[in-house]
């Protein structure tokens, strides 16, 4: 049974449609990301659950109930800004049980609530200080914690992580998905970062002009992205051009310069594609022994792996490899390009949006 | 720059009779003559309590106001907006005008509550910017956080959004209260022999007579500009006053 | 919970609600008020009864052709102007100087240059009266150099000095707010390039503190044009401006539509040039400036 809805749900200003059609079916207890470039709609989507832009059309439900055109004040929903919202005037203690006295609970609860939440973020010792005394960081534990306390039914997440610093990001990434699982609270993250999305979502619903373009866990995601944006924003991807040979599981696809065997699926004879290879699936093979053959013409060392732009018949592609102490190889150096048929995904050439009638593809619920 | 304020100040101090920089002694009977001079008393006290009138009641419903032209977007807005700021470049020599003609008509001349209203309208075009500035520049989405965590809109205001302007909300009771203090071109219409303030008596006054007596009450109401001066840096910044920024 | 609809009502009238109570005290204490003066600037005028409840242009008539107005309008003027110009010429380099230093110095002299406004106007010119009196400061520093006492006071010289020193922080404050958003590193650009420092200034830094120099110069001049304290304790009995006359029409001679006719030309006359000044910014700058 689905714990928060969202039906229909569109928001427009004037004649600009910021949100189109939006449905989304979130599980108890799951932690979703809407994915997607700014100005993708998922700020505004994450505003409508949170009560504070109104719904064009559509609804909103919430543990059974309708919330739609709730008052901000009485849906029960934690949220965490972006700029993380803390209260100036008042310590971090203050801040965090700011919902417990609206809520009018006794002293001596909040006073519990307070030490166990505070426990749970690590902020104990800092519970006198004042957030302009804080780091970014730290702040950014106040306001989870504020949300938190009142054991909201949902908690919303408006890019938690995009005023940090790479380092603390990565870190910060992991607590936050501790603390979820910890709580149990059903959690909607709002973020256009895609390691964000990918690597502590339990879904990724991926937002495009106002649409949702795919929702899928993380791992199908990244190995079937439905259209071409997906495959480029969701980890890197080459992408060839192509005619459509033979259709079905055992087809082929014609790309000019040689034929590829892929899994064709539902593209039919003569249909414009694209090939979709990650980088990490392509590998090394001596000149005419792999699927073509190419020029190195650039290298990057990234550290825990070497990136290559590859020039071929087909046109440039990007090959990634691990560092594992091989030497690399050298620029100019001619070299065959290898991969697994059933590793490529065949997109439709013409979609750089989402299909209006097959609509969005939901993924296992 | 400072030249004719350092200048009265001196000669406010002066022993003589006449309008001299003191150059051998140094008196203080000009600022008792100002003391027992029961004119000049009564209309500080006047000016002081118009002054307090005047700020909080501008002040009150600036708050309001600079909430509604910064939070919303509606219809009449900038109308409203040029009204509120409009007393800054109406002349006050047409504002004293256009309030004396009504208030004979109605019956209000010697009125102290209606003064009072006159130097509302005066001074809320101050008290209105620092009140924008400051509600501009607080975080929309603290008072956001406050709805969600459960907080109505009158808790909301109260404990969040209030003392978060509140610096602003300061400043600009001490900015009116001081437009309100000094303000001369309008009073000089409006005011009765009951209601007459400092500033309109000090006119009268010059205009009849040149002594060090005038010399002894600007030095005071000099005196007075520089406390609230004191006062309006630390609870704003004199800066940001009147420059607008920082 | 409730799915309150109501919500989309309160969202509507909150804010109307909340510039209510100021929209009531500026309803009745300034457009009443000015409405009402529009009326009695069209009253006749009896010597005997006083106010006529009858229309007549005769008092807009006098202001715009009797000699005596007339020359009050043009003293008014061209006193502001000049008072203009000089504000410009002393304000615009100050307001740049201001801008170049450095941080102890900078908010002394801005409390120094503009913390005068918090006083009265009664007492800086009262101020002024007894620098400018034949036995005042300036008569003794001429002394000094052997000039004879000179008669300031009660002249126009004196009216336009203390003008100058009043009005002046109206003008440092838009020139200074404008170059604020000049960006230091185009003047570099600039002198890189091969310019002057003087082309620079004319070139690059003028033209865009020019909104400000025109902004500063509209406030002086209407302030001026305006002004009352002043030209009432520095002009004497004769000299007068639009403002004391007014006061003379109210007080002495009680012919109040008159009054109120010279206020509201006076009026009509700030309202066109706030217009037009706002016409030639937005023509000339909308473009370039943005």
């Amino acid at each position: 049974m689905s714990f928060l809805t969202l039906t229909g749900v569109s928001k427009a200003y004037g004649s600009v449609r910021v949100v189109a059609d939006m449905n989304l079916s979130v599980e108890r207890g799951e932690f979703v990301s809407l994915l997607g470039p700014s100005g993708c709609g998922k700020t505004t989507t994450l505003q409508m659950i949170a009560g504070f832009v109104e719904v064009t059309s559509g609804r909103i439900s919430l543990d059974g109930r309708e919330i739609t055109h709730a008052r901000p004040n009485s849906r029960g929903l934690g949220i965490v800004f972006q700029s993380y919202a803390l209260f100036p005037h008042m310590t971090v203690s203050e801040n965090v049980s700011f919902g417990l006295e609206m809520r009018r609970l006794p002293k001596a609860e909040r006073r519990e609530r307070l030490d166990a939440v505070l426990a749970l973020v690590q902020l104990a010792p800092l519970a006198a200080r004042y957030p302009r005394e804080l780091s970014g960081g730290q702040r950014q534990r106040v306001a989870l914690a504020r949300a938190l306390v009142i054991q909201p039914r949902v908690l919303l997440l408006d890019e938690p992580l995009s005023n940090l610093d790479a380092k603390l990001r990565e870190e910060m990434q992991f607590e936050l998905r501790q603390i979820q699982r910890t709580v149990g609270t059903t959690t909607v993250m709002v973020t256009h970062d895609q390691h964000e999305a990918m690597s502590i979502s339990d879904r990724v619903v991926v937002m495009e002009a106002g649409r949702v373009t795919q929702i899928d866990d993380p791992q199908r995601l990244y190995e079937h992205p439905q259209t071409r944006f997906i495959s480029t924003f969701v980890g890197k991807a080459n992408l060839i051009r192509g005619r459509v040979q033979s259709a079905g599981p055992q087809g082929r696809v014609d790309l000019g310069a040689m034929t590829a065997d892929v899994d064709a699926g539902d593209a039919a004879a003569g249909d414009e594609v694209f090939l979709s290879i990650r980088p990490e699936r392509l590998s090394f093979v001596p000149p005419g022994q792999g699927q073509i053959d190419g020029v190195v013409r650039e290298r990057f060392f990234l550290g825990s792996q070497w990136l290559y732009h590859v020039t071929t018949a087909v046109g440039e592609l990007i090959v990634a490899c691990p560092n594992d102490g091989r030497p690399p190889l050298e620029e100019a150096r001619r070299t065959g390009v290898d991969w697994l048929s059933r590793l490529v995904q065949v997109l439709p050439a013409e979609a750089a949006g989402p299909d209006p009638q097959s609509g969005s593809r939901v993924g296992l619920s | 720059m400072l030249a004719p304020l350092v200048v009265v100040c001196a000669v406010a101090f002066t022993p003589g009779n006449t309008l001299s920089v003191p150059t051998t002694t140094v008196s203080l009977r000009w600022f008792r003559a100002v003391f027992a001079h029961s004119d000049f008393v009564q209309s500080f006290w006047n000016s002081v309590w118009l002054g307090l009138c005047a700020a909080t009641i501008a002040t009150a419903i600036a708050v309001p106001a600079g909430l509604a032209m910064t939070r919303y977007h509606f219809r009449g807005r900038d109308a409203l907006n040029g009204l509120f700021l409009s007393p800054l470049i109406i002349p006050h020599l047409v504002l004293g005008v256009a309030l004396l003609r009504m208030f004979s008509l109605i019956g209000a001349t010697g009125s102290f509550p209606w003064l009072v209203l006159a130097h509302v309208v005066i001074v809320t075009p101050y008290a209105l910017r620092l009140v924008i500035a400051a509600v501009v520049g607080s975080d929309r989405s603290i008072e956001q956080a406050a709805l969600s965590l459960g907080a109505s809109q009158a808790t909301v205001f109260r404990r969040i959004t209030l003392p978060m302007i509140l610096p602003g909300v300061a400043g600009g009771w001490l900015l009116a209260f001081i437009s309100s203090f000094d303000e001369v071109t309008m009073s000089i219409f409006v005011t009765a022999p009951s209601t007459v303030t400092l500033p309109v008596r000090m006119y009268m006054y010059a205009t009849e007579s040149i002594d060090p007596l005038m010399a002894a009450v600007s030095a005071l109401m000099v005196a007075l500009t520089a406390v609230s001066m004191i006062l309006l840096d630390r609870v704003y910044g004199l800066d940001r006053i009147l420059i607008g920024s920082r | 919970m409730s799915a309150g609809t109501g919500r989309s009502l309160t969202a509507k009238t909150t804010p109307y609600l909340l510039s209510g109570p100021a929209l009531l005290l500026f309803s009745c204490l300034l457009l009443v008020p000015l409405l009402l003066t529009a009326a009695l600037s069209v009253s006749v005028f009896d010597d005997a009864i006083g106010v006529r409840n009858e229309f007549t242009l005769a008092h807009y008539a006098a202001v715009l052709t009797d000699e005596y107005y007339l020359g009050i309008f043009w003293r008014t003027f061209s006193v502001s102007a000049i008072t203009t110009i000089i504000c410009l010429l002393i304000g615009a380099p100050e307001a740049y100087v201001l801008s170049r230093m450095g941080s102890p110095w900078r908010s002394i002299f801005l409390v120094i240059v503009l913390a005068p406004l918090l006083v009265s106007v009664v007492v800086r010119a009262f101020g002024w009266s007894m620098l400018l009196s034949p036995t005042g400061l300036v008569n003794q520093w001429l002394a000094l150099v052997g000039l004879g006492p000179v008669q300031i006071l009660y002249t126009e010289l004196a009216v336009i000095i203390a003008l100058t020193h009043v009005m002046l922080p109206f003008m440092v404050i838009p020139v200074w707010t404008s170059l604020q958003t000049l960006d230091p590193d185009g003047e570099r650009a600039a002198l890189s390039l091969g310019a002057t420092p003087f082309t620079v200034l004319r070139r690059v830094v003028l033209p865009q503190v020019l909104p400000g120099i025109l902004s500063g110069s509209l406030m002086v001049f209407g302030l001026s044009a305006s002004a009352f304290a002043i030209p009432g304790l520095l002009g004497g009995r004769r000299l007068k401006m639009v403002a004391t006359v007014v006061y003379d029409e109210y007080l002495h001679e009680l012919n109040w539509p008159l009054g109120a006719a010279i206020a509201l030309t006076l009026l009509l006359a700030n309202l066109v040039i706030m217009l037009t000044y706002n016409r030639v910014i937005e023509g000339a700058y909308r473009k370039s400036l943005g």
